[in-house]
């Protein structure tokens, strides 16, 4: 099996994930391109995990998978009030945190 | 008179150390003023003026303690020391509160615990009324205590202590009446001018452990024989350097004319009697030193017989009654250090005991004239006052007939003999130049009697002069009788009693190699001084008393170029003025300017340059998250692209 094509599909994801978190404003699509991201690194470990035979990488997926699912509960929970507080979901709109 | 009974033997004393007897108690002496001073601090408040009472006491206790460790002295010739506590021990440094005494101790010690006495009596009355009464007593026994630790300690630090003790109370005295600025201000000067003589003495100390391994007043004497002449020249100046300030020699005498603007007692006491002649016996006390260096003496020498004269020049045209007495004294003192340099150890002290009877007599004599004309100075407001104060007027009289040099008071046994000195020692020059400031002495100071005891009073209706109280008279008796019979009894002929007694604590001079200046003798010496003495006084009295114009002058009436030249002090304290206080206050503002620009630019730099890089690094905290990953990212490539290239 040719895990260059896992590695291929892989790097074209991460790549489009951070495109997407680089270009776009909008909160909701920032979130979804940073999903987009740690699944393609998903996909790398369980190639790789594939490739040399041992169940380290799948369980580390799992892992990933369910750190996921909290960081989407305080991420959109975040959005959801910025929403309500600015009335946009424009991330570059809110810059209170800066000099 | 006790002196007379004493019988030296002309050989080295045999050093005796001990606890017991009477010089076991020796070191009551500074202490007993001491606890006066403490006391009659403590005690003001609940005791108010009676608390100087103390005072007294303690400086009658001294005086007592005194006289009798000076009989013991007398009757059992030897050099005691008393072992003390120790004040430092590092390494092989050790220095002891040890007392020394010895002949000179002696003296020094009936001076001044005798002196500080009769001016303690002296100041219940001169100084009543005045809202610190207690605490110039205080200030007094605070002083004899600091000139008793000069006086008696046997290691150079611990004098050295006394030294800077006594400079302390000086200024703390001159500046009594504080109030008045110029009061304040010549306090300051005498400290300051005296600071500058203190660091020549230090280095001198540094020099003598350095050379001979020990400060002890013994041990450096024992030792002196082994300094090198280039050495013992050194270190003659650099001690030389702390007298003139201390004895107020050219070039630091500036100081002691301005100090009278402390009460009398303490010009009387300090200024005239005991403090100014530490530098004198420091000098006298390292003479087995000073003899290692004939050049340095005579540095000495040509110091004292300029300030001799150049001093008496001086007095000519002062008409501050203390004034006079003030340059006076510089003059005098500039004989006794001219004694030192010309190796006439044992006749400058002899000089040093008469002064202090006879400066000390004139000053509270002239204090007793400024309490009875409501403390006026100006001699020529006075005049005539012979009739209204008697007392004043006849102690004065034997005040004025002792400096002046009249057989047979005690001024013209020791000025004398220390001229005659001179002159066996073959220095022309200083001989004659010390005879022209004798006559200049008698000069002025007939001029200064004259003119505030006889003649016409030239003062106004609204003073009415008076005998002062007897608290002020019994000290001027006392100190008449003593500058009457002093010499006589002292010392009446040149290798007299007090001679003798003093012979085996000075160094030896018999291998100086000395030659007479000329073929005189004492026999034409002797008459020659009293002429000049006769002189000094037919001048002023043909100038100031027999001229019938002096009867109304308020002023000096003879003018001319020297004349003023005399009365502004030859510009000394203005040229000091230009070089030193000027030249040092631009030095100072050069220091100010580089401290507040340099050094502290560099420090406000400092802080400003991290201002700077801070204003320019927070711009990176933007607070756009997607420039914030951009950054990231291509932080993470810069990484990747450095791994990379260091794999391939």
């Amino acid at each position: 099996m040719a895990i260059g094509y896992y590695l291929v599909v892989s790097a074209l994801l991460f790549s489009i994930g951070l495109v997407g978190v680089l270009l776009r404003r909008n909160a909701i699509v920032l979130f979804m391109c940073i999903e987009l991201m740690l699944n393609s690194v998903n996909l790398t470990l369980a190639a790789a995990a594939r490739l040399w035979g041992g169940p380290d990488g799948q369980v580390f997926v799992f892992f990933v998978i369910v750190v996921a699912a909290a960081e989407v509960v305080v991420g959109l929970a975040l959005i959801v009030n910025l929403y309500f507080r600015r009335g946009t979901l424009d991330v570059d709109v809110p810059q209170l945190l800066r000099w | 008179m006790i002196l007379l009974a004493a019988e030296a033997s002309g050989v080295a004393n045999e050093v005796v150390t001990t606890t017991s007897g009477v010089i076991g108690l020796a070191w009551l002496i500074p202490v007993l003023p001491l606890l006066g001073f403490v006391a009659v601090l403590a005690t003001t408040k609940a005791l108010g003026d009676r608390a100087a009472n103390l005072a007294l006491a303690a400086s009658a206790a001294t005086f007592a303690l005194s006289i009798a460790v000076a009989v013991t002295v007398i009757t059992d010739l030897a050099t005691y020391v008393r072992p003390m506590p120790t004040w430092i021990d590092v390494g092989g440094f050790t220095v002891t509160f040890d007392l020394l005494v010895d002949q000179l101790t002696a003296v020094m010690l009936l001076v001044v615990t005798g002196v500080g006495f009769l001016v303690h009596v002296y100041s219940v009355g001169y100084m009543h009324g005045d809202s610190r009464y207690p605490r110039f007593f205080a200030y007094l026994n605070l002083f004899l205590a600091s000139m008793l630790i000069l006086v008696l300690g046997q290691n150079l630090l611990v004098l050295f202590l006394g030294w800077e003790l006594v400079g302390l109370s000086s200024y703390l005295l001159i500046g009594f009446w504080f109030e008045k600025r110029e009061y304040a201000a010549a306090a300051k000067k005498a400290f300051i001018t005296n600071r500058i003589g203190d660091v020549a003495f230090m280095i001198a100390m540094f020099l003598t452990f350095a050379t001979v391994g020990t400060l002890d007043i013994l041990g450096v004497v024992e030792n002196a024989e082994a300094i090198a002449s280039g050495t013992a020249f050194v270190l003659v100046l650099l001690f030389l350097g702390g007298a003139t300030a201390k004895s107020a020699q050219i070039p630091l005498y500036v100081w002691l004319p301005d100090a009278m603007a402390g009460p009398t007692p303490v010009s009387a006491l300090i200024h005239a009697a005991t403090m100014v002649t530490a530098g004198v016996y420091l000098l006298v006390r390292l003479s087995p030193v000073l003899v290692q260096s004939v050049p340095g003496m005579e540095v000495i020498a040509y110091i004292g017989v300029f300030t001799a004269l150049l001093a008496a020049i001086i007095a000519v045209r002062q008409d501050d009654i203390k004034k006079v007495l003030a340059y006076s004294t510089v003059s005098q003192l500039g004989f006794m250090v001219l004694a030192v340099g010309v190796g006439a150890f044992r006749e400058s002290i002899f000089h040093l005991v008469t002064h202090a009877f006879f400066k000390g007599l004139l000053f509270l004599a002239a204090g007793s004239v400024m309490h009875a004309m409501a403390n006026r100075a100006d001699i020529w407001q006075m005049g005539g006052l012979r009739k209204a104060m008697p007392i004043t007027f006849w102690t004065a009289l034997t005040g004025w007939l002792a400096i002046s040099g009249v057989p047979p008071f005690a001024g013209f046994f020791s000025k004398d003999q220390i001229l005659t000195e001179a002159y066996f020692h073959g220095y022309g020059f200083i001989w004659i130049t010390g005879l022209i400031a004798a006559i200049l002495t008698a000069f002025y100071m007939s001029r200064w009697f004259f003119l505030i005891f006889l003649g016409t009073p030239r003062y106004g209706d609204e003073v009415h002069p008076h005998e002062s109280p007897r608290s002020m008279t019994i000290p001027l008796i006392a100190l008449a009788v003593l500058s009457t019979v002093g010499g006589v009894l002292l010392n009446p002929v040149h290798t007299g009693p007090l001679y003798r007694f003093l012979e085996p604590t000075v160094g030896p001079i018999d291998d100086l190699g000395y030659e007479p200046y000329g073929p005189l003798e004492e026999s034409v010496l002797i008459p020659l001084a009293i002429v000049a003495a006769a002189i000094g006084i037919g001048l002023a009295y043909l100038l100031y008393l027999r001229r019938p114009i002096m009867g109304a002058r308020t002023s000096e009436p003879i003018r001319g170029p020297l004349a003023e030249l005399a009365e502004r002090r030859f510009f000394v304290d203005e040229a000091y003025e230009a070089v030193f206080v000027t030249a040092g206050g631009g030095l100072a503002r050069a220091m100010v300017w580089f401290d507040t620009r340099v050094i502290d630019g560099l420090v406000n730099g400092a802080g400003g340059g991290s201002v700077l890089l801070g204003r320019g690094s927070r711009r990176a905290q933007s607070g756009l998250v997607r420039r914030y990953v951009a950054v990231m990212v291509l932080g993470v490539l810069a990484l990747l692209a450095v791994l990379i290239a260091q794999v391939v």
